[in-house]
């Protein structure tokens, strides 16, 4: 087989944070160390995120510390979190962000000329540092001007369809290069999956074109073991209209900036659904919130209710949210500091994912490492704002150290002839329809479908009966997606092509979703049945994993990972949201 | 149980469908020319969501970059009726009405296809700019000004519309002598940083070729992100430039060169 041959001792899938960090971590450990992504450097899914990241620096609020937004984190994942990766997330976001500072971030400040931290959803404190309402942009270019001067080799918009393995361990990777459709092969040492999430499954998302759950799949496929699927954040504003833009992101701190939320009778309705918190509340809460009073009729003119900052200094508004007065002017007409908002939820997170080994993201299968979202467990039924940032800065350092280390004890990396051959068939079946055994299927409209069959029956709200039609329709769109071929048979920039695998991926990853969302009969976090309304004492301490290793999908319901030492800080917390 | 229903948007009751002319650019390096295409029209369309329609219905193998969607990540520059813009944020109802909206690729850069090109000579020039090198002994300590002032230049995209729109890279091709618009920003950015240890001076002055910016603020005009490209980096770096020429003393008691 002819295709292009790279190695490395670590190869890291994704440019986001959580890659950029890894890949900066493997070769400050000395690893050879390539990234590889779908998009051009600098232009992941990161850029997006908006309002701060999430530190316990104490700058603003002296009383926060690590113990604090260790509880919060249990709290807003509903205790579901793996707890010791919520601790040392805890511990080590103030040093991850103040590192960043170091390679040249820049940052909003308080009049000691510290990092000034904003309030968010669910956290006790001020706590998010952040520059504007552009924090993401900041992350990702900190760390890529970071990462173009630390030896790493680049290869941007770069399509993997397949993970290599050579017998248990995984040794590589399998693509093509989408400006030129060439095959090209990635051999490695470790490979650290950071694919971030699959928004792009749901119509209605905040999420960027390359979300399509690409690592989630292919860690599935090569035998690595999910966690917590079921738990999908719907962030609570996104833009309704004009239809073009629905679903794009309105940041959470329009609301920490003192934004209120309407309906159409001009109630502050919040004060129904938590009058502690308010506009405040943890997202799962505010989501549901917005959606039931849309159900009940008091939504606004486009279907979603309304968000207001024209009470505050119009100054005041454009500096601390330039990118949303301007993406309101620019796409809905409409001048915040003048006029509400129109706000409707908005798929935005996957808190499930890979499981991984919290101190080093490797995952059960030998060679492979995750982070960032594509990993699951930090996050527990619903994540807070902010905390995926500093995710992806804590956990993306931890494995690509670990990656690292772990390369230098893996044996010289063999790419099985056969299993190249495997993925090439696979590839360019896509192409020339070879291999197919009924009529062909066109990748746009099986996404479609899959958006439509999901938003239908896997969305914010839940019930068997609506999950077992979605399970039975997903089976359907599964076998049909063994006949999927791109509408074009050109090689070069052939956007069909692409989403063929993409579709196969996101149809892969909505089973794993729609089934654990059926198995998990209660209401918790993300995670809303309309059947099952309340708690349930036994998944207060369960999480549910997946396993397929090329075969059968199995679930299984499996204890929380806990831990003795920090048991008192989380009774401390349980006793507190009692009173 | 739907969750579309919460926000599947109301189109406007404007009465019927109403559609648009396209003239989309298609072809490579060896030969090309504008093509037209039809699409019906939504209320609120970007011009991005027109050629996705062309690309879903009508040519599948339409080549064009985007992402976000959302004017954040700036993969999706073209040139639509000849002004470098962001797909994913220029209206249709903000192009006159009832004439064609031509959208051409970027002109500064080589083609790879349609409204695809090659922009990998930013990423060869940024890795020519030094990373910002703290001074041994900083605080730490960045008052608001300061932060706000490099942030203006740090809200660079990298959309590198400036770059299409400078005529020095358009015109003159002087990719070799001149940095562009987009990373004199980005070396105004770690100029201006209090905290940073490195002259970036001599840099400025000779291989990014600030000299031959002659001021047209074309670069201003385009930027999405309302930077004030020349105004703000490219004149008070010129001065910088100047300042030192004239100021034998400054280059003795200055920071340490690179």
């Amino acid at each position: 087989m002819s295709a292009e041959r790279h190695e490395y001792d670590v190869i890291v899938l994704g440019t986001g944070g959580s890659g950029l960090r890894a890949a900066i971590a493997a070769a400050e450990a000395g690893a050879r160390t390539a990234v590889v992504c779908k998009c051009l450097l600098g232009k992941a899914h990161t850029v997006m995120a908006e309002g701060g990241v999430a530190a316990s620096l104490g700058n603003v609020d002296p009383a926060d510390g690590w113990e604090t937004h260790f509880q919060d984190t249990m709290f807003g994942g509903k205790y579901l979190n793996n707890w010791r990766m919520a601790e040392l997330h805890a511990r080590e976001a103030p040093d991850r962000v103040q590192e960043l500072e170091r390679w040249g971030a820049v940052f909003d400040r308080t009049p000691e000329r510290k990092m000034s931290q904003r309030a968010f959803g669910g956290h006790t404190y001020r706590r998010l540092v952040h520059i504007g309402d552009r924090t993401g942009l900041e992350l990702i270019r900190t760390l890529q001007d970071k990462a173009v001067h630390s030896g790493i080799d680049v290869f941007m918009e770069t399509i993997v369809t397949r993970l290599v393995k050579d017998g248990d361990r995984v040794t590589g990777m399998f693509g093509y290069h989408y400006a030129t459709g060439a095959q090209v092969a990635f051999a490695c040492r470790s490979l650290v999956l950071a694919t971030g999430g699959g928004g792009r499954i749901w119509r209605v998302t905040s999420n960027s074109q390359d979300c399509t759950a690409d690592g989630h799949a292919l860690a599935y496929e090569a035998g690595a073991d999910m966690v917590d699927m079921e738990f999908v954040q719907f962030h609570p504003t996104g833009m309704v209209w004009p239809p073009g833009v629905a679903g794009l992101l309105v940041t959470e701190a329009v609301r920490g900036e003192g934004g209120i939320l309407r309906n159409s009778e001009g109630e502050r309705f919040m004060e129904r659904y938590d009058p502690k918190r308010m506009e405040l509340s943890t997202r799962d809460v505010v989501a549901r919130s917005i959606y039931t009073e849309v159900k009940e009729g008091r939504g606004s003119p486009h279907g979603g209710v309304f968000l207001d900052v024209s009470h505050l200094d119009p100054a005041y508004v454009k500096m601390r949210l330039p990118s949303m007065y301007d993406q309101f002017y620019e796409l809905a007409g409409v001048d915040i500091t003048k006029g509400p908002m129109e706000i409707g939820p908005t798929c935005h997170y996957f808190m499930g994912g890979i499981r991984v080994d919290a101190e080093t993201g490797q995952t059960i299968v030998p060679g492979l490492f995750a982070t960032g979202e594509c990993s699951g467990g930090m996050n527990g039924a619903n994540r807070l704002g902010g905390n995926s940032l500093s995710d992806l800065l804590v956990f993306g350092r931890r494995a690509g150290t670990s990656a690292a280390q772990a390369a230098s004890d893996a044996p010289a990396p063999r790419l099985p002839e056969a299993e190249l051959a495997l993925a090439a068939a696979e590839l360019g079946g896509f192409l020339t329809g070879d291999g197919l055994t009924g009529p062909a299927e066109d990748p746009y409209r099986l996404h479609r479908e899959l958006q439509t069959v999901m938003g239908d029956g896997v969305g914010i709200f839940r019930d068997e009966a609506g999950l077992e039609t979605a399970i039975g329709r997903l089976h359907e769109l599964e076998a049909r997606a063994a006949n999927l071929r791109a509408p074009s048979a050109r090689l070069d920039y052939n956007p069909g092509w692409r989403l063929c695998r993409e579709v196969r991926n996101m149809i892969t990853v909505s089973l794993q979703i729609a089934r654990a969302a059926l198995m998990r009969a209660e209401s918790r976090g993300a995670h809303s049945r309309l059947d099952h309304p309340r708690y349930d004492d036994y998944w207060s301490e369960h999480n549910i994993l997946i396993c397929g290793d090329g075969g059968e999908m199995t679930l299984e319901a499996r204890p929380v990972v806990t831990s003795d030492e920090l048991t008192e800080l989380v009774e401390a917390r349980q006793e507190a949201e009692r009173v | 149980m739907s969750t579309d229903g919460a926000q599947t948007p109301i189109a406007d009751q404007t009465g019927e469908a109403t559609t648009r002319t396209l003239h989309i650019w298609r072809g490579d390096l060896t030969d090309g020319g504008l093509v037209e295409f039809e699409v019906e029209t939504a209320p609120g369309m970007v011009v991005l969501d027109a050629v996705l329609e062309v690309q879903r219905s009508q040519a599948p193998d339409l080549a064009v970059r985007w992402n976000c969607k959302a004017a954040k990540c700036g993969s999706c520059s073209a040139e639509v009726n000849g002004r470098p813009s962001l797909m994913c944020k220029t209206r249709l109802d903000h192009l006159p009405e009832g004439e064609p909206i031509t959208v051409e690729p970027l002109h500064a850069f080589p083609v790879i296809r349609d409204l695809v090109t090659d922009v990998s000579w930013n990423y060869e020039v940024n890795k020519k700019i030094a990373p910002f090198t703290p001074k041994p002994d900083a605080d730490w300590l960045i008052g608001q000004e300061d932060a706000d002032r490099m942030s203006e230049f740090r809200k660079c995209i990298e959309c590198f519309m400036c770059q299409d729109v400078c005529h020095i890279l358009r015109n003159h091709r002087m990719h070799d002598r001149y940095f562009g618009p987009r990373f004199l920003i980005r070396l105004a950015s770690l100029e201006m940083h209090p905290l940073d240890d490195l002259d970036r001076i001599d840099q400025i002055s000779g291989e990014a070729g600030i000299a031959l910016c002659n001021i047209t603020k074309c670069c201003t005009e385009v930027c999405p992100e309302g930077i004030h490209i020349t105004d703000n980096a490219i004149i008070p770096l010129k001065e910088r430039v100047v300042d030192r020429r004239f100021d034998p003393l400054f280059r003795l008691l200055h920071r340490r060169p690179r």
